[in-house]
């Protein structure tokens, strides 16, 4: 598709994307160019004067080139649960969607809460079709009790830590991980939830819940937390990064956190910014997730801190679960949907065409921004970058159908939503590893 | 019937709502014969699922099946060892697939009813799922005032009590404003599920004032064994702000009626002597609630409302 070899003598490059529409946020670039990679990596982005000496070309005339994606928030389930997904099976997903890196969140079984496991986890990525980053836990067990060997960690290559999926309830513990990881200049991802508020909780609570007689988990729940990690990272002067918000009084906390100076960064997925709980109308367990589904007020909350700026990433929060597991009472089924190969359409959908994000700041939400966030030198179109690319046709049109899903796992909730913007390639490490 | 499903009082029509209670009235007239059993579901067979216990939603709909003729199974399990085993949805199959017409679901999850539409080809009907809707009881309710008030629009009804985890209250609303009554709704604050006014309904947390012109009073069951939650701080300060006692019944409207949907906690939510009293229609409501859900299953099977 668009691929061609190159002629002439004297091949300086391995391959070329010519003619596309290159989107670089972090030189907020937004120009026709074509880019050059050899050895895996960068080496020219600009517009060709004469022959192009590539060993294969492909035409991207029409089409948006911007740095591979980083989904910064995924569950690959490998270690404990491959019957969901497995790193491959994941990383199939991941660039399919577009994604060029993944890091995967640590709530595995075992968990990811020392040294042996990364590695584990490391030596798995090997196969993988894109880059994985492995994401550690702050807690031993992710019990809330015990900080993990941090040290160890790093050293095995984590990029973060997270008990994702548990808060850290116990708030000594949680002031000791800040101050502790702030050795190694290390993000702790909050998973941000009062468990005595959720409680019961399957939904938002809001109308619908009230409507549908079902245990509600209110906006307090993320948001109380949210305030009580805001405070400790300003106290332990900590990297803080925040995952899925959910509500309009989460977006303002951050907001407000940021203009006081705060280390706080986070993150919102499509769904939150797509779906309200109106979708639990029909008892669809694809669309039970945690935090929950908000209302309209909340989807537009999200919009406006993607827009300006205090939502720093989109994350999938990707979460695979089998269909006998989805496929029981709502109140029965786990919380969760995979994301990876959803997200990009969502964003061009609902972002991009609706005027919410330019391409700019939507791809940096997408790539540089979560690059730098975990220190990753992808998610950058510049000479000497690792050559991970995303092309993507921005016009065409398809419609989910989670049945052709490359992920093991179907929980989708996007089922039979058209939407716009397709991948027709990523390239992970100068390598064509997807092909729409 | 539009549906083939009762799966709640949301959304239907008035005219539906009508039709069951006039099928219901000619089916009370059968239940005083002598003779209390007419032929018309033979050869239908009819699964009653209850996942919770039920004492009385359980005969009600068993002996409205047998006074129909519809052969019945009766299916009873705790969630706990049913989690244990198959799912749901494999059990449902498995019934089905011994060639079943009509699934009566009780479950203690919400959308139970709707989820069993998707896996079944049987009609379903809802025997209450979770806090979200309790059909049949809502429509036994329906018939009771419509029987003694001869009317329903305009009445004041008022509900006091557990809203948040009701099911019955949930219904009820639903059904007496279709029908055109006007709803009140009382009970603690922290029973009160968020903003339930958007069903249309007056929320007071003060009962003299929920009371004021009331034509219809429904107490509900304060659920006691929740109260560790923290809800409500004792049954003692419960029924000191909220328990009907005949002292509060002054400011009813003269010919006002006293609804449970039971089982009552006597001498918590309400006092026994307004529970036995004149105006409870208490007893009523259960031998209604058979001729409902006759009417309700003969609809449900093809039946266009003309008894014999």
């Amino acid at each position: 598709m668009n691929r061609s070899t190159g002629e002439g003598k004297g091949l300086e490059f391995d391959l070329a994307i010519t003619g596309g529409r290159v989107v670089d946020p972090e030189s907020k670039t937004d120009q026709i160019a074509d880019v050059f990679i050899r050895d895996g990596a960068i080496k020219k982005v600009e517009k060709a004067k004469g022959t192009i000496g590539a060993r294969e070309i492909i035409d991207a005339k029409g089409k948006v080139v911007v740095p591979g994606l980083i989904d910064m928030h995924t569950h690959l389930r490998e270690p404990g649960r491959e019957y969901q997904e497995t790193i491959y099976t994941g990383s199939c997903a991941a660039v399919a969607g577009g994604f060029a890196s993944v890091c995967c969140m640590p709530n595995t079984e075992p968990p990811i809460d020392n040294q042996g496991t990364v590695k584990f986890v490391y030596e798995r990525a090997k196969q993988a079709k894109c880059r994985i980053y492995c994401i550690g836990c702050i807690t031993k067990g992710r019990e809330g009790e015990e900080l993990t060997e941090i040290n160890d960690l790093v050293q095995a290559g984590v990029v973060a830590i997270s008990d994702d999926g548990n808060p850290v309830s116990d708030s000594r513990v949680f002031r000791n991980a800040l101050e502790y990881s702030r050795m190694f200049d290390l993000p702790v991802i909050s998973h941000c939830e009062d468990l005595s508020l959720s409680a019961n909780g399957v939904m938002h609570e809001g109308f619908v819940s009230t409507n549908l007689g079902m245990c509600g988990i209110p906006a307090v729940a993320e948001e109380t937390m949210m305030a009580r990690d805001i405070a400790l990272a300003e106290f332990t002067k900590a990297r803080l990064h925040v995952a899925h918000v959910s509500t309009e009084g989460s977006v303002e906390l951050i907001r407000q956190a940021k203009k006081r100076g705060i280390k706080v960064t986070c993150e919102a997925t499509p769904h939150h910014f797509t779906l309200t709980d109106e979708t639990i109308r029909t008892f669809d367990t694809n669309a039970k997730v945690n935090p929950p589904l908000r209302t309209k007020k909340d989807v537009e909350a999200i919009k406006r801190g993607l827009k300006d700026g205090t939502i720093d990433c989109i994350a999938t929060d990707h979460a695979p679960h089998s269909i006998e597991e989805k496929e029981v009472e709502f109140d029965f089924a786990p919380p969760g949907l995979v994301g990876l190969e959803t997200a990009l359409g969502l964003v061009i959908s609902e972002l991009i065409n609706k005027r919410v994000l330019s391409w700019n700041q939507a791809i940096a939400k997408l790539s540089v921004n979560p690059a730098r966030i975990l220190n990753l030198s992808g998610g950058r179109i510049k000479k000497n970058s690792p050559a991970d690319i995303t092309i993507i046709d921005p016009k065409a049109t398809w419609v989910v159908d989670p049945s052709k899903f490359l992920s093991k796992s179907k929980n989708s909730p996007f089922g039979g939503r058209k939407l716009q913007g397709k991948v027709c390639h990523t390239i992970v490490d100068g390598k064509m590893v997807f092909e729409g | 019937m539009k549906s083939r499903h009762l799966l709640g009082l949301e959304g239907m029509s008035r005219r539906e709502i009508n039709l069951i209670l006039d099928t219901a009235e000619k089916f009370k007239e059968i239940l005083a014969r002598p003779i209390r059993i007419v032929p018309t579901l033979r050869g239908v067979t009819v699964v009653n699922l209850f996942y919770e216990p039920s004492t009385r939603t359980r005969i009600s709909f068993e002996l409205a099946e047998k006074r129909l003729s519809a052969e019945v199974v009766n299916f009873s399990a705790s969630i706990s060892s049913a989690r244990k085993g198959e799912t749901l949805k494999d059990t449902v199959r498995n019934i089905e697939a011994m060639k079943t017409d009509m699934v009566v679901v009780r479950h203690q999850a919400a959308g139970v009813p709707y989820f069993l539409t998707q896996c079944l080809k049987s009609s379903i009907i809802n025997a209450g799922d979770g806090a979200h809707e309790h059909p049949t009881q809502a429509l036994l309710d329906l018939l009771t005032i419509r029987e003694k008030h001869k009317k329903i629009k305009g009445l004041k009804v008022t509900i006091v009590g557990d809203i948040k985890f009701s099911r019955v209250a949930r219904s009820n609303i639903w059904g007496f404003k279709i029908m055109g009554a006007d709803v009140s709704l009382c009970g603690p604050s922290t029973l009160m599920p968020v903003e339930i006014e958007k069903m249309g309904v007056k929320v007071y947390s003060d009962l003299d004032r929920a009371l004021e012109g009331a034509d219809v009073v429904m107490v509900l069951r304060i659920q006691l064994e929740r109260q560790k939650g923290g809800l409500v701080p004792s049954p003692r300060e419960y029924t000191n702000k909220f328990g009907i006692t005949r002292e509060r019944l002054e400011r009813l409207n003269e010919n006002f009626t006293i609804m449970h949907p039971g089982p009552m906690n006597r001498g918590v939510e309400i006092m026994p002597d307004v529970a036995d009293g004149p105006h409870s229609v208490i007893l009523d409501q259960v031998t209604n609630g058979v001729a409902i859900r006759m009417a309700v299953l003969y609809l449900l099977s093809g039946g266009e409302g003309k008894v014999e």
